[in-house]
């Protein structure tokens, strides 16, 4: 077994172990903070994938933004009371079944799908390249996703900050 | 070496868990972190098709991806604020003024 079959092993028994403890603990904070090592081990697939422009991106917007984001959301939202919910699942068993049958749905359709595979002799960094093309061929979805942002920026703000309307019902 | 099809049963085995996350956890940032379990599975199959196909046109759509994801958290994190400010809760099952 050669490095990168054991170092994928490594990131993957990472990234899936802590992504059931998101899923599964009680806790909301630790749920927070292992989706964090769970960012962190897709992020190192990604490297293993020769993606080196979105490891790095993966770095910044989710762990560095995102993850932040929802640090500020539990902490604006638990009120002590909120943190253990009594009984913090429901359904159990049917979503169970549906995601187990999803898991093996996928699974089956991945590996008999019959994929070409290409192989690159040399590899490069994908930095040049995906510049280039974003400024070119997908010029106007670049924009288009500028403006998204700016959208969102905007709505997040008016729905977050306390409106003067008066709600007396 | 690696093969294609680890890449992909991982990144079928996270969506899966991300699944069960959403349909079964009651607060509302827990299942916001579920979606976004998801959409990191998703990114995973599409940059594991894209190198092991030797076309970068793959990574341009995750990037776009991680984009839309970024306004998602933003929007849907006011969006749980705001919900919590009016009904002091963040618990979807005692968040039913739609439902009769």
């Amino acid at each position: 077994m050669d490095l990168a079959a054991i170092l994928f092993y490594v990131f993957a028994l990472v990234t899936i172990g802590s992504a059931a403890v998101v899923v599964f603990s009680r806790n909301i904070v630790h749920a927070a903070f292992s989706l964090m090592f769970t960012l962190m081990g897709v992020a190192a697939l990604y490297v293993l994938l020769y993606a080196d422009f979105l490891a790095a991106t993966q770095l910044l917007v989710y762990v560095g933004g995102i993850l932040i984001l929802i640090l500020f959301g539990v902490m604006l939202t638990s009120q002590g009371y909120t943190l253990n919910f009594r009984e913090a699942t429901v359904n159990v068993v049917p979503a169970g079944l549906l995601s187990v049958a999803a898991a093996i749905l996928l699974i089956y359709a991945f590996s008999t799908g019959g994929w070409v595979i290409t192989e690159v002799d040399e590899r490069t960094d994908t930095v040049y390249d995906l510049g280039m093309m974003l400024m070119t061929d997908y010029l106007l979805v670049f924009i288009v996703a500028g403006v998204l942002l700016l959208v969102a920026i905007i709505g997040a703000i008016v729905m977050s900050t306390r409106l003067s309307v008066n709600t007396e019902d | 070496m690696l093969s294609l099809t680890w890449f992909l049963a991982l990144s079928a085995i996270l969506f899966a868990i991300g699944t069960i996350g959403v349909l079964t956890r009651k607060n509302a940032i827990v299942i916001f972190m579920s979606v976004e379990l998801m959409l990191n599975a998703v990114n995973l199959t599409l940059v594991a098709f894209s190198s092991f196909m030797g076309d970068i046109h793959g990574q341009i759509l995750v990037f776009f991806s991680l984009c839309v994801a970024a306004a998602e958290a933003a929007v849907g994190l006011a969006i749980v604020i705001a919900i919590f400010r009016n009904n002091l809760t963040v618990d979807i099952t005692k968040i039913k003024l739609l439902r009769w």
